[in-house]
């Protein structure tokens, strides 16, 4: 219920546009911010702007070439979102335990 | 790489990062069940204070104390209502700006002295699977990536 760091990632991946682009990364592997614009169908400077979220979360890292900056994902980053997840399934099963104390005391 | 190679060893079918599934069997008949789940003062004893009715459409808030990083509140629609078997509402966190967006389905089921009840949190409308895997780009799709994504990692 708590998502304390995972936060950061679910709203650096809420954005459809953004998901996509850290999919794409986790798919091909290094891309280049041109090569990432061409595939996102959004201008250069949005790209970048998107980039820039998913590197502050770090989803993402990037290296400079010569005028080209790379990115490339880094899913290790996804781990407290899929810590938070699994957090649901204590929060039910608690959930659970209270709900069959109720039955206990209610009227039958 | 190796906190999600045991974050996946750690996982299950049922826990997979897109579903949730929670079953339990009660000793109690499905009227009780259908009554904790559905009358609003009980549902608070055991979920959170809320003001739920069980109308579709109905549009509600469960509450919970704030916490770090979350408002404490979780707003839901009512999706389905089908009296001591099925009830449905989404599951939204974060407010609408995040997309955390979740169905919860309860069914309830009559067992050998008592009532099944399983609890499936998932990332879609359960009437609207289909709408949905051919729609936009959402959570639920980016989930079964996650889900490679880990796998390859093993």
């Amino acid at each position: 219920m708590k998502p304390a760091s995972a936060n950061h990632v679910f709203r650096a991946l809420a954005d459809p546009t953004r998901r996509a682009i850290f999919e794409e990364l986790t798919r091909q592997g290094e891309q280049t911010v041109h090569a990432l614009t061409r595939y996102a169908g959004v201008s250069q400077p949005a790209v970048s702007k998107h980039l820039t979220v998913l590197k502050r979360a770090k989803l993402v890292r990037h290296r400079r070439e010569g005028r080209e900056t790379h990115y490339r994902a880094q899913p290790d980053a996804l781990a407290p979102m899929v810590d938070w997840m699994r957090d649901y399934g204590a929060f039910w099963r608690d959930r659970f335990d209270q709900l069959e104390a109720l039955l206990e005391r209610m009227e039958p | 790489m190796s906190t999600m190679s045991n974050a996946a060893a750690r996982s299950n079918a049922s826990e997979s990062p897109r579903t949730l599934v929670v079953e339990r069997v009660f000793p109690h008949p499905p009227e009780k069940l259908w009554r904790a789940l559905t009358e609003s003062p009980l549902l608070a004893q055991w979920m959170m204070n809320n003001d739920f009715e069980p109308v579709v459409g109905r549009k509600f808030q469960f509450r919970a104390d704030p916490a770090p990083n979350w408002n404490g509140v979780v707003d839901c629609e009512v999706l389905i209502v089908d009296p001591l078997q099925r009830l449905s509402y989404n599951w939204g966190v974060g407010g609408s700006e995040s997309g955390l967006q979740w169905v919860v389905l309860w069914t309830l089921t009559p067992a050998e002295g008592g009532t099944h009840v399983r609890m499936e949190q998932s990332g879609f409308r359960p009437d609207q699977q289909q709408a949905y895997q051919g729609a936009n780009y959402g959570w639920q799709k980016f989930f079964g990536g996650l889900e490679k994504v880990i796998g390859g990692l093993e």
